[in-house]
């Protein structure tokens, strides 16, 4: 299957139209079957990856509009592919796990089409394919803040799409540019990102495409001081929207960056290492401190998955391959912990229709199994050794220590700060007296709300222990960009700051 | 003593003046079938239209390119073909719109109909010469035949819009006239060639830079007036508001059509004798009718008010690319409409169904948001669609209107106009809140008024115009490529 990708992208969606004639009563047996063929697909797609090579595979292109150099042009790498593996699981997984909902049906519709813009953002290597499918997940997520939200929704939803879509339209423009300064130098129109990354351009080029590119990425991560958005977003969004929002749309602006602004502009990006680590430190320990102040567990969460958002960054501007390497990861981690978090808290909103933590107090006692999985969630969030959050995070302080000692002994914090107010949530809410009436009567996780997390518990400690399956396929990748930046960059300072490693200068 | 004049019939080409004559003729014929039977329906007559719009079209198809006519007042080029063709085309999708199952006055009079191909004549006059006085002549018969058309609504405010756009339109003509005497003074013509010539040879002379600029600034205000630039754009709201919902759609797109070729036609020869004000001129009046038709839509609280002031901002777009005066650019105001027109005829068409005969949503507005509050429990594949137009016009990738918006960017940047690029952006991102709001109305609330103005008008010929504006909104990505290598080739043999 050379096309699989095609079918990745384009099977959730014909899915999600024929999904309209399923009747309501069976459609989440439906939705459920769908993505988990998907998520099967894409495990397909993990076993016919050859993971020793670096570049692109499973590469499809049909022109679209030759005139303007737009193709359908795709093509996965070992980044992407483990992004498009986290993105079916985290839809899978949250689509079993989810409760009751009012008009079920077009949640589920709108989630299997939400699905397809998320893969296509992750495959395409079109710049146009790659905004239009950026773009287009901007639409069902709307209507799950909007449609099934808090009192908020409205306000939430809107300010949603509209800081968005605002970054992305100047990040158009940038593409714009990108695509007539390839005319004007080779003539021919093109907006794949292949061709693009052959272009050297000189530095002050680099840094106004690099900030355009920027404001588009940065929202969408949502990086200091761009993240007013989140929680509202995070808030007012239900648990299912919570999941996908922080599971996946975020790794949209982090993949962003790596797809585009890394290789494209490598000088820029050596010069925006300082002022990104600023801002990503700022993201780190003030949301880490907005945490703590929380009342409610789900905007603790929020806030913490924001601020383990700042590690992502700091790795991906580290300019090594520990960092790149150990930010790639981050991502998928954080994606699968910062999901099963919201999935958790959804739940027992579920049961108690409260989030705040006041109103817990030792409900480990009549809830074991949640406060069990809660706990190893938490701790995998945090970084404790042994989890998923542990590889990540180390890997991208490790790579960020060549940079700057300092910085990454500030960014070190968060994992202090991480497990300040993680585990102040852990003591009030499944510790202490169990004083409340009411959450004497709450009933443990039931056979569904189990056996879909019991998977992620899973991974967390599976990838903990021994990363190398994962982690080697994006070794490879990284390395190769890398190696390509250091080749590319112009001014001296970027060739001495890309660290490329030794392995992969020995392959060539 | 005077010569005799010979003049062979094959040099006046006559051909050239075919397609208007169908037009004309087929007015005429409406109005002696009427003579001989006045109890036909209007079914009979909006198909008679639309064969004659078919006619008409195929005989625009068989022009040849670059060809002048009737003592070469008519000019045939690629410009004028692809708008011919983008006039008749859009003619003939919106008329079908009264095909009603109300009956609605003014669709019982087949002079309505005879009236609305003579102003296709119009328009089509209007793009087909480079001859001021024919412009005016074709401008003149469509303008007055368009405030009839408006007027026979029969509504209150249908005479007060019509009323408004005559005298503004009035105004309009006598700055087109004014603008052209002043031409003809300078250049002793109203051929735009020759005039392009004279000026060529006169532009340096000293204080003549006065005298072309104050042609320049009133044939600019003339056709201000008719694009709705921004300050000059006051009167479409209220002309909108009045119209029924297919005549303010078609008054969006089509009219508009036809005044930017002219448009193109005038100050592109300005620009080429390179008068760099009027570059700047036009580019300051495009980006502040963008963006204050923008800020205007946002607290509009009716959906026809806000669609008006939307069409007004995209007009500021499509100037934005005119003033840029590269092949690219002009491309980018064709395809711009030709994308617009069927996102815009599928909006207009989703107010139309819901218009009430008599009865208005409440005191101050007809289309108000809450008249379409939860339309998705209410007609679940209107309340999509509709949303699908909004999505477009807001230019959400892969609809149709994005492409235009995508080339117009393009075309911006690759003449070195980052900055354009950048506010066109801007721009739309605010363009979005309006747009967004009517989605947020339909999707996530709940409705307020009985549930049967919302899909009163509704029948089955309207439910075909509205979904194959559907299919095109939706399918642009796969006819975008053949439809911009058309153009650019029509326009590129054209030398604009």
């Amino acid at each position: 299957m050379e096309n699989i990708l095609s079918i990745l992208v384009f099977f959730p969606a014909v899915a999600g139209l024929l999904g309209f004639v399923v009747d309501k009563n069976s459609i989440r047996a439906y939705g459920i079957t769908v993505v988990t063929i998907e998520f099967l697909l894409s495990l397909l797609l993990w076993f016919s990856f050859d993971t020793a090579s670096a570049g692109m595979q499973f590469v499809e292109m049909i022109p679209l509009i030759p005139d303007m150099g737009i193709s359908y042009y795709l093509g996965a790498d070992g980044i992407s592919l483990f992004i498009i593996i986290m993105t079916t699981l985290m839809t899978l997984i949250g689509m079993a796990s989810m409760g009751e909902t009012k008009n079920i049906k077009n949640m589920i519709i709108t989630l299997l089409f939400l699905e397809m813009t998320m893969i296509g953002v992750f495959v395409a290597l079109d710049a146009i394919i790659f905004y239009l499918f950026w773009e287009l997940s901007l639409v069902p997520m709307l209507y799950i803040i909007g449609a099934w939200g808090g009192p908020l929704r409205i306000y939430a939803s809107i300010k949603f799409f509209l800081y968005t879509f605002t970054g992305s339209l100047i990040m158009l423009v940038g593409m714009l540019f990108v695509a007539y300064t390839y005319h004007s130098l080779t003539g021919i129109w093109s907006f794949a990102i292949t061709d693009w990354y052959a272009l050297v351009l000189p530095v002050d080029y680099q840094l106004w495409l690099f900030a355009a590119f920027f404001v588009g990425f940065a929202i969408k991560v949502p990086m200091f001081p761009f993240h007013t958005w989140i929680p509202y977003a995070h808030g007012q969004a239900p648990t299912i929207g919570s999941v996908i929002l922080a599971a996946v749309l975020l790794k949209m602006g982090t993949y962003g960056f790596v797809r585009f602004s890394l290789p494209m502009f490598p000088d820029a990006s050596v010069m925006a290492i300082t002022p990104i680590a600023v801002l990503s430190l700022i993201m780190i320990v003030y949301t880490a401190m907005i945490a703590y102040a929380q009342k409610d567990i789900k905007q603790v969460i929020a806030y913490s998955s924001v601020s383990h958002m700042g590690i992502i960054m700091l790795g991906l501007f580290a300019m090594n391959a520990e960092g790149l390497s150990g930010s790639v990861f981050q991502m998928l981690s954080h994606g699968i912990v910062s999901g099963a978090l919201f999935m958790l808290v959804g739940m027992i909103y579920e049961r108690r229709h409260t989030k705040l933590i006041s109103e817990f107090g030792g409900i480990a006692a009549v809830m074991p199994k949640f406060a069990i999985i809660f706990g190893i969630m938490l701790m995998a969030s945090v970084g404790l050794p042994l989890t998923i959050g542990f590889v990540g995070e180390f890997l991208v302080l490790l790579g960020f220590y060549q940079v700057s000692p300092v910085m990454t002994i500030i960014a070190g914090t968060s994992i202090i700060l991480g497990a300040v107010y993680m585990l102040r949530v852990m003591k009030f809410t499944f510790f202490g007296p169990l004083d409340n009436e009411e959450n004497k009567k709450l009933k443990d996780l039931n056979r569904r709300e189990t056996w879909s997390l019991i998977p992620l518990v899973a991974i967390v400690i599976w990838l903990g222990v021994y990363p190398k399956p994962v982690l080697e396929p994006i070794d490879n990748s990284v390395k190769a960009l890398l190696s390509f930046m250091d080749e590319k960059a112009i001014t001296q300072e970027a060739k001495d700051m890309i660290r490329v490693a030794k392995s992969s200068k020995e392959v060539k | 003593m005077l010569e005799p004049i010979n003049v062979s019939l094959e040099s006046l080409n006559l051909i050239t003046l075919a397609p208007m004559l169908i037009a004309i003729a087929g007015g005429l014929i409406i109005l002696i079938i009427d003579l001989l039977n006045d109890k036909l329906h209007k079914t009979l007559y909006v198909m008679l239209t639309i064969l004659v719009l078919f006619i008409d079209f195929g005989a625009v198809l068989g022009l040849n390119v670059n060809e002048r006519g009737f003592f070469d007042v008519m000019l045939i080029d690629g410009i004028s073909i692809i708008s011919q063709l983008m006039i008749i085309g859009g003619s003939m999708i919106f008329i079908p719109l009264a095909l009603t199952s109300k009956k609605f006055h003014e669709y019982s009079y087949p002079e309505f109909f005879a009236l609305f191909l003579f102003m296709i004549a119009g328009f089509q006059f209007m793009v087909a010469t480079d001859n001021l006085i024919l412009i005016f002549v074709g401008l003149e018969t469509a303008s007055l035949s368009l405030y009839t058309l408006i007027a026979m609504h029969n509504r209150k405010n249908s005479y007060e819009a019509a009323v408004k756009y005559f005298t503004m339109g009035a105004l309009a003509a006598g700055f087109f006239t004014m603008g052209s005497a002043v031409v003809y003074a300078l250049t002793g013509s109203v051929e735009l060639y020759k005039v392009a010539e004279v000026l060529a040879t006169r532009v340096n002379e000293t204080g003549l830079m006065i005298a072309i600029f104050g042609s320049s600034v009133l044939l600019l205000v003339a056709f201000a007036f008719k694009i709705s630039l921004f300050p000059f754009h006051t009167w479409a709201p209220d002309v909108y508001e009045g119209a029924s919902a297919p005549m303010a759609g078609y008054m969006s797109v089509v009219p508009k059509i036809a005044a930017f070729v002219v448009s193109i036609r005038i100050f592109g020869m300005y620009l080429d004798l390179g008068i760099e004000w009027v570059r700047w001129t036009i580019l300051i009046l495009a980006v502040l009718t963008m963006t204050l038709a923008n800020i205007m839509a946002l607290v509009q609280d009716d959906v026809k008010r806000m669609l008006a002031y939307s069409s007004i901002s995209h007009a500021g777009f499509i100037m934005a690319a005119l003033a840029l005066d590269t092949t690219e650019g002009n491309t980018a105001i064709f395809l711009y409409y030709a994308l617009f027109m069927f996102t815009n005829l599928g909006a207009f068409a989703m107010l139309w169904i819901s218009r009430h005969k008599k009865r208005r949503f409440d005191a101050g507005h007809d289309h108000p948001y809450e008249k379409f509050a939860g339309l998705i429990k209410i007609m679940p594949i209107g309340a999509v669609v509709m949303a699908l137009f909004m999505l477009s016009l807001a230019g959400v990738p892969p609809f149709s209107v994005f492409w235009g918006k995508i080339y117009v960017m393009q075309a911006a940047v690759n003449a070195g106009y980052i900055w354009l690029a950048i506010i066109m952006g801007l721009n739309s991102a605010i363009a979005a809140y309006y747009y967004l709001k009517l989605i947020v109305y339909m999707f996530l609330k709940d409705p307020v008024q009985e549930v049967e103005t919302v899909y009163y008008n509704l029948s089955k010929p309207l439910m075909v115009i509205i979904g194959f504006a559907t299919v095109a909104t939706v399918a642009a990505i796969f006819y975008v490529q053949p439809l911009l290598s058309y153009l650019y080739y029509m326009i590129s043999a054209s030398g604009y």
